[in-house]
């Protein structure tokens, strides 16, 4: 790729994460929503719709497209608002977030076009790909499986359980991405149980594994321009990510965990996305673990 | 006969959806690595991980079925099995190994006796309980055909007694037709029972044998008719009291507004004494002898 044509790529994947922070935001409103983890995550799963995944609104169903699995369920918004920026589900969908009458809650639902399967439940989705990856092998199907983990999920044994089974298996069309913002829910992960040395443990259970920066679309563009990154082997690819990212005034917050804003901190919020102040922000905090 | 091994194989044989894991239980499937190919998954010690990547290949369109033991597939896995595979109602089948007494030996941590409890809290999932090895076999191709979930009480043991009525879902199988008390069980204590009715006969009494074989769908028709034909109703299960076969006919007829007498035979709040089968059928009064006097008993008081 010439300068010119990254430079104007980056421009667009950056637009593109800009308006999908706005659903986030939104989305915050009302009853609220994860706020912190879906801002985290927001570049990955811009770049890996826009650039990485065979995968579009005409074919979610194709046995032949590759899949995402967001296996840290809390962060839906992220892929709500991708999803909707991309044509998969309207935008003004994103609008019933919460409403009983849609189906858009505060974890994947199967039943919104593009989500492949639900979660919620911490340490399940990589068994699932493993399991969808194992089939794509058997029937010699061009699928790969990508599988967004955050990195307090990792305290999950059953992750550890499905990488020994992925790589027994030689699973090289799984792609673990790790959602690394340092934060579980309420603590920094390192000062809980700590991860680190990450990429180690991961080789360890037999991955081939690199470290990016999560906002960086050159990262994310040479993380990502040769899977399987070894023949034989799942790929892991630790995804450096910043809690809260785009809004200074949440970023790397312990306490900004689940929030539900008032229409006027939405409208401050959206402003200092688009570079205005600091919103000053009032709601307390709703801790829901 | 065709065994366990057999029919399941004829079966991927001709429908090349199913495929058959397990969690590095193989006693019932020996044979299968070399008869499957690929289409034969031993993931390892670890059930979660069978069941998630089961749901998996289900929405990739396959139809798992899923070997492990019963109690470790049922509790170590049971929130994968009610998260990823009821709430997706995906038509992943489990088939746990050594349920109920089945376990002998193996102590409490082997001891599968709330399983049907667990597997009937998970909304959509259908219960097959095979009293022996025919009846297993013909309840596979129903369970496979089914879309539905679905836990298989897995029991290969000898004849029970000769089976006439074809296996189908939620249908059980009347073996006599008495009205004096209605022994009403499934899997592994029909032979027990079908002693007892033997004993109970000598001695004038018409028991009448009422063997579920699947406990969801129940078949709700055959108990409420036990309940209005006979004196007694009496539920024998190597089961945990709470949850089994006697909740179900408790809730049944409280639902239906039938007034009957109901005698549990079943493990009230503990394990059982571990030891070889025919011995725990003693210690525990589970053989036919014992449960013809508890009967007895009831009938006279």
């Amino acid at each position: 790729m010439s300068t010119m044509a990254v430079r104007s790529e980056n421009a667009d994947l950056e637009a593109l994460a800009l308006r999908v922070r706005e659903h986030i935001v939104r989305m915050a409103a009302g009853g609220g929503c994860f706020i912190g983890a879906s801002l985290s995550c927001a570049d990955l799963l811009v770049y890996l719709y826009s650039r990485v995944l065979r995968v579009s609104p005409a074919t979610v169903s194709d046995p032949s497209r590759d899949y995402l699995l967001l296996s840290k369920g809390h962060d839906v918004p992220a892929l709500y608002g991708t999803l909707a920026e991309l044509g998969f589900v309207a935008r003004e969908r994103l609008e019933n977030h919460l409403k009983t009458s849609d189906s858009i809650y505060w974890h994947p639902n199967r039943a919104v076009p593009g989500v492949e399967f639900h979660s919620g439940s911490l340490g399940h989705l990589l068994a699932v790909g493993v399991g969808i990856a194992l089939d794509v092998k058997m029937s010699s199907g061009p699928s790969r499986v990508f599988v967004v983990v955050g990195d307090g999920e990792l305290d999950e044994g059953s992750v550890w359980e499905a990488l020994l089974v992925a790589s027994a298996k030689k699973l090289d069309n799984l792609v673990i991405v790790v959602d690394r913002n340092e934060f579980q829910a309420n603590v920094a992960t390192e000062d809980l149980v700590p991860l680190e040395p990450l990429d180690d443990k991961f080789k360890a259970f037999g991955a081939s594994v690199c470290t990016i920066d999560g906002h960086d679309y050159g990262d994310l563009r040479s993380a990502f321009a040769s899977i399987p990154r070894t023949p034989g082997r799942p790929s892991v690819i630790i995804a450096r990510t910043v809690r809260g990212k785009g809004l200074p005034s949440l970023e790397r917050r312990a306490d900004r965990w689940f929030v539900a804003f008032s229409p006027d901190e939405v409208k401050a919020l959206l402003g200092e996305l688009h570079g205005s102040a600091r919103a000053v922000l009032t709601s307390e905090t709703k801790v829901v673990r | 006969m065709a065994s366990y091994e057999d029919v399941l194989c004829t079966l991927a044989e001709q429908d090349s959806r199913i495929v058959v894991m397990t969690a590095e239980n193989r006693a019932a499937i020996r044979n299968l690595p070399a008869r499957l190919g690929p289409r034969f998954i031993d993931v390892g010690i670890c059930e979660q991980t069978m069941i998630g990547a089961a749901a998996g290949l289900a929405l990739r369109g396959r139809v798992p079925v899923c070997h492990a033991l019963a109690t470790f597939l049922t509790l170590r896995a049971f929130e994968f099995i009610r998260t990823d595979v009821g709430i997706g109602r995906l038509p992943v089948k489990l088939v746990g190994a050594v349920p109920g007494f089945l376990s002998e030996a193996n102590g409490p941590a082997h001891q599968a006796i709330e399983d049907i409890a667990l597997m009937r809290a998970i909304p959509g999932v259908q219960i097959v309980c095979p009293a022996d090895e025919a009846e297993l076999a013909a309840a596979m191709p129903a369970v496979l055909a089914s879309d539905a979930p679905c836990y298989v009480r897995f029991n290969a043991g000898p004849p029970a007694v000769v089976h006439r009525a074809p296996f189908q879902m939620g249908q059980a199988e009347v073996l006599s037709e008495g009205n004096d008390v209605s022994l009403l069980t499934y899997g592994l204590m029909l032979r027990e029972v079908e002693v007892a009715r033997r004993i109970l006969e000598a001695k004038g009494v018409k028991p009448r044998v009422v063997n579920l074989r699947t406990l969801r769908p129940i078949d709700v028709r055959a108990i409420l008719r036990a309940a209005a034909e006979s004196k007694l109703l009496v539920t024998v299960e190597d089961h945990l009291r709470i949850g089994g076969l006697y909740s179900m006919v408790c809730e049944l007829l409280v639902e239906s507004g039938v007034r009957a007498r109901v005698l549990p035979v079943a493990l009230e709040d503990r394990w059982f004494r571990p030891g070889l089968l025919a011995d725990v059928l003693l210690y525990e009064k589970f053989d036919g002898e014992s449960i013809a006097a508890r009967v007895t008993k009831a009938l006279n008081a």
